[in-house]
């Protein structure tokens, strides 16, 4: 392999250099790192939004931005963050790149609409970003009605038929990998030899297949009420706006498992490796997966305790929240239980998945609070939410998909990064992490409402810690992206399984993997996480 | 498709894609595709009956009154002529499976025609309901609309004033049989797609999934509309 008398074998990356070589591909792996740059582009302008609005926040008068610029700028946060980041992240480049790889498939099994998905999704994003260079939004992510079909002044149009498209692309890109898992399997790799991170790419794909649609018509039906002035949710015509939120949340609950599963799963791939132990309940991770997407879909209303909805139906659904606590909270411990024992290695994936497991824990059990209905009237709309579901997305979901790129990063670009640095941005965007989002716990605990943009003076100091940690969490991204980048051009080659892991896509594919993948006949004879193997311990 | 660099040694079948292992797992891989992406449509489609259902529960009276507008004759001959349509769907797949390339091209071609009969009833329907300023938002007119329900109401019922909730009845009248529209001119696209692709004689008795698998979109299309039917018009 590091032969330099011979010129290397072609590998994807090598195998045709021009524009069109990649706007027209259909390799999955290619299709994967067109999503990696779009989705860090789009990254980059949800961040550069909240950097401005944390500016704003760190006194409690307006003296940065006027307040119709603040509220632009939260919601196109949300609304690039949830939709153009959050949700496609790892399905879209980590899932793309590896679902086939790990399963011993050549690719997806539509390639072509694996690529119409990224299209779809590229065409979903210019709608957004034109919306936001048109003035923005200002209606909050979740496009609320009657704020957003009748009462907003911005660009509600243009950006929900966005997010419509947007819509698309998961649910093409969920059904290529149900297919793909159930038909495309290398032979002796049976459901219980799976790698956890497929199991999870599973699990997210049946949400994103039944959930999506459902807020693709809902978006719809609010654009109708827009532009033709239907009213379907409009009360002066005995339309009900809480249905709106029914609808919405009935998709956008279950997107919170659409972004944070397959966290999950590069957490499950990431551990056993690094602690060189068999994932402890590997049966139990795999099924709570599947538990989380099926009870997820029926806890929506949690959202609307303080809503027109019945007192019974709010208890209904606060008992169905703690409930899908139960198989988040098995996956919490039999990781724990995998580090027990194991030779545990702190390199930057392990840090970041170890910061996940500790986040994600807070972000989770502040989750059941928050079901607490008689809790949830003190807390509703606070800063307490907003620390809530950002332990979760950013604490959990981000921390998991850095853990995820650092971990495939050499599979994918055949390079080693600095290892340091690397380490140093994971425990920068840490404590920064920790600075930004606890206070706001304890702001909202004490009655802070959220989206304000002028507050009471008492809430400054948390503020003022929110919009500093804010900033230490930038340098530790800007740590980490020169990092990983500058690899590319000046790291050192990696070898096939740099890890010493398991899995087919570390054992049987070089780094970068060849444009078919497999150069030899793929066959599984041995469970997943098999860390006693001693095939993986030879470099090939 | 790209044939480079063939690094197993079986042999490909024409028909066969090179990312699958064999003729067989690219065929039930198509099927499980078609099932997910109609499951994906039904719950498209779920979101519009679940709001129908609920303000339906809500506003009785408008419901009654709304669907006692609609031209149930229309209505059932475009019922009829989508039944028609799915039947000779059908027959397009029974002549592919028989290599009857002529079979798919006129099957296909009835199967347009009935669609277009479908669209230029709906048009009629449509246009009636815009006369009688029926449509939500763009043109709407509480009197000339009262005046429409009073004209339709059974005999023996007198109605004073307009149900509460009666816009709502007309807007998912229009969104609903709007996508279930939209859901037929894609068809159509599709439908001249596969016969340009059968005029090139790319199909034969081994070889016609996407004959097979547009009869299996055209036949939910018309489940969609067979369920529209009498909950619109007949209540
Ligand atoms: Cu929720």
């Amino acid at each position: 392999m590091n032969d330099n008398n011979t010129s290397p074998p072609l590998n994807y990356l090598t195998n045709g250099h021009t524009v069109k070589s990649w706007l027209l591909t259909v390799d999955h792996k290619r299709i994967g790192v067109l999503y990696l740059i779009a989705m860090t582009c789009f990254f980059l302008v949800g961040a550069t939004a909240a950097t401005l609005f944390r500016l704003e926040l760190a006194t409690h008068n307006a003296n940065v931005l006027a307040n119709d610029t603040y509220n632009r700028l939260f919601t196109m946060h949300g609304i690039i963050m949830v939709f153009f980041f959050l949700i496609p992240a790892v399905p879209g480049v980590l899932g793309n790149f590896l679902v086939p790889l790990m399963i011993g498939a050549k690719d997806v099994a539509f390639p072509r609409l694996n690529l119409a998905s990224w299209y779809i999704y590229m065409l979903g994003g210019l709608f957004t970003l034109a919306a936001i260079i048109g003035g923005g939004i200002d209606t909050g992510w979740t496009f609320y009605t009657p704020y957003s079909s009748v009462y907003a002044d911005s660009h509600v149009i243009l950006a929900g038929t966005g997010v419509f498209i947007t819509g698309f692309s998961s649910i093409l890109t969920g059904l290529n990998f149900i297919v793909t898992i159930h038909k495309m399997r290398a032979p002796g790799l049976t459901w219980m030899r799976l790698p956890l991170f497929i199991w999870a790419q599973y699990s997210t794909a049946i949400i994103n297949v039944l959930g999506t649609p459902v807020l693709a018509i809902t978006l719809l039906l609010v654009l109708a009420e827009r532009v033709l002035g239907f009213g379907i949710f409009d009360p002066q015509k005995g339309g009900d706006p809480v249905l709106y939120q029914h609808m919405f949340w009935f998709y956008s609950h279950p997107a919170v498992y659409i972004m944070i599963l397959p966290g999950f799963g590069v957490v499950s791939e990431v551990l056993a490796c690094f602690s060189r132990k068999r994932i402890y309940g590997y049966e139990f991770v795999a099924f709570s997966s599947l538990a989380i997407a099926a009870i997820g879909f029926f806890v929506w209303g949690h959202h609307m305790f303080t809503s027109s909805q019945s007192p019974y139906a709010g208890l209904i659904f606060s008992i169905l929240t703690y409930l899908v606590g139960i198989p988040t909270a098995i996956k919490i411990f039999n990781w724990t239980a995998t580090l027990y024992k194991g030779s545990v290695e702190l390199s930057a994936p392990m840090l970041y998945t170890l910061g996940f497991i500790g986040l994600f824990l807070v972000g989770g059990l502040t989750g059941l609070f928050l079901a607490t209905k008689a809790l949830n009237v003190h807390l509703h709309d606070t800063y307490f939410v907003v620390a809530h579901f950002h332990y979760v997305m950013v604490g959990g979901m981000m921390m998991a998909w850095l853990a995820g790129l650092h971990f495939w990063w050499p599979k994918m670009f055949g390079k080693l990064y600095n290892e340091f640095w690397a380490r140093v941005g994971a425990v920068i965007i840490f404590f920064g992490f920790n600075f930004t989002f606890f206070p706001q716990f304890i702001a909202g605990y004490m009655g802070m409402p959220r989206r304000y943009h002028v507050y009471d003076i008492e809430y400054q100091p948390f503020q003022m810690l929110s919009t500093a940690g804010a900033f230490f969490m930038g340098i530790g991204l800007i740590i980490c992206l020169v990092t990983l980048v500058s690899s590319i051009f000046t790291g050192r080659p990696s070898g096939k399984n740099p890890w010493k892991a398991t899995g087919l896509e570390w054992n049987y594919a070089s780094s970068p993997p060849d444009t078919h993948n497999f150069t030899v006949p793929v066959k599984v004879d041995v469970e997943a996480y098999d860390y006693t193997d001693e095939r993986i311990y030879q470099d090939a | 498709m790209s044939h480079a660099a063939a690094t197993t040694d079986h042999e490909h079948k024409p028909y066969q894609q090179h990312h699958f292992e064999s003729m067989e797992q690219q065929t039930q891989s198509t099927l499980l595709g078609i099932w997910l992406f109609m499951a994906q449509e039904i719950l498209f489609f779920g979101g519009l009956f679940t709001a129908y259902t609920v303000y339906r529960i809500l506003y009785p009276q408008a419901w009654a009154m709304g669907a006692g507008t609609q031209n149930v004759f229309l209505g059932m001959v475009n019922t009829i002529v989508l039944i028609g349509s799915s039947l000779s769907i059908v027959l397009a797949v029974h002549s592919a499976r028989h290599n009857d390339k002529k079979g798919i091209l006129k099957w296909f071609a009835l199967t347009l025609l009935l669609g277009l009969v479908f669209f230029g009833v709906k048009a009629v329907e449509y246009g009636t309901k815009w006369e009688h300023q029926l449509v939500p938002g763009l043109n709407w007119d509480d009197h000339h609309a009262l005046h429409t329900i009073q004209e339709h109401a059974p005999k023996g019922v007198e109605v004073t004033e307009l149900p509460k909730g009666i816009q709502l009845y007309y807007s998912l009248y229009f969104v609903m049989t709007g996508m279930h529209a939209l859901h037929m001119i894609i068809g159509f696209g599709l439908a001249i797609w596969i016969m340009i692709k059968a005029a090139r004689g790319r199909f034969n008795a081994e070889y016609y999934p996407h004959v097979e698998y547009f009869g299996l979109y055209w036949h939910f299309v018309d489940i969609v509309w067979i369920f529209l039917f009498p909950l619109l018009y007949l209540v």
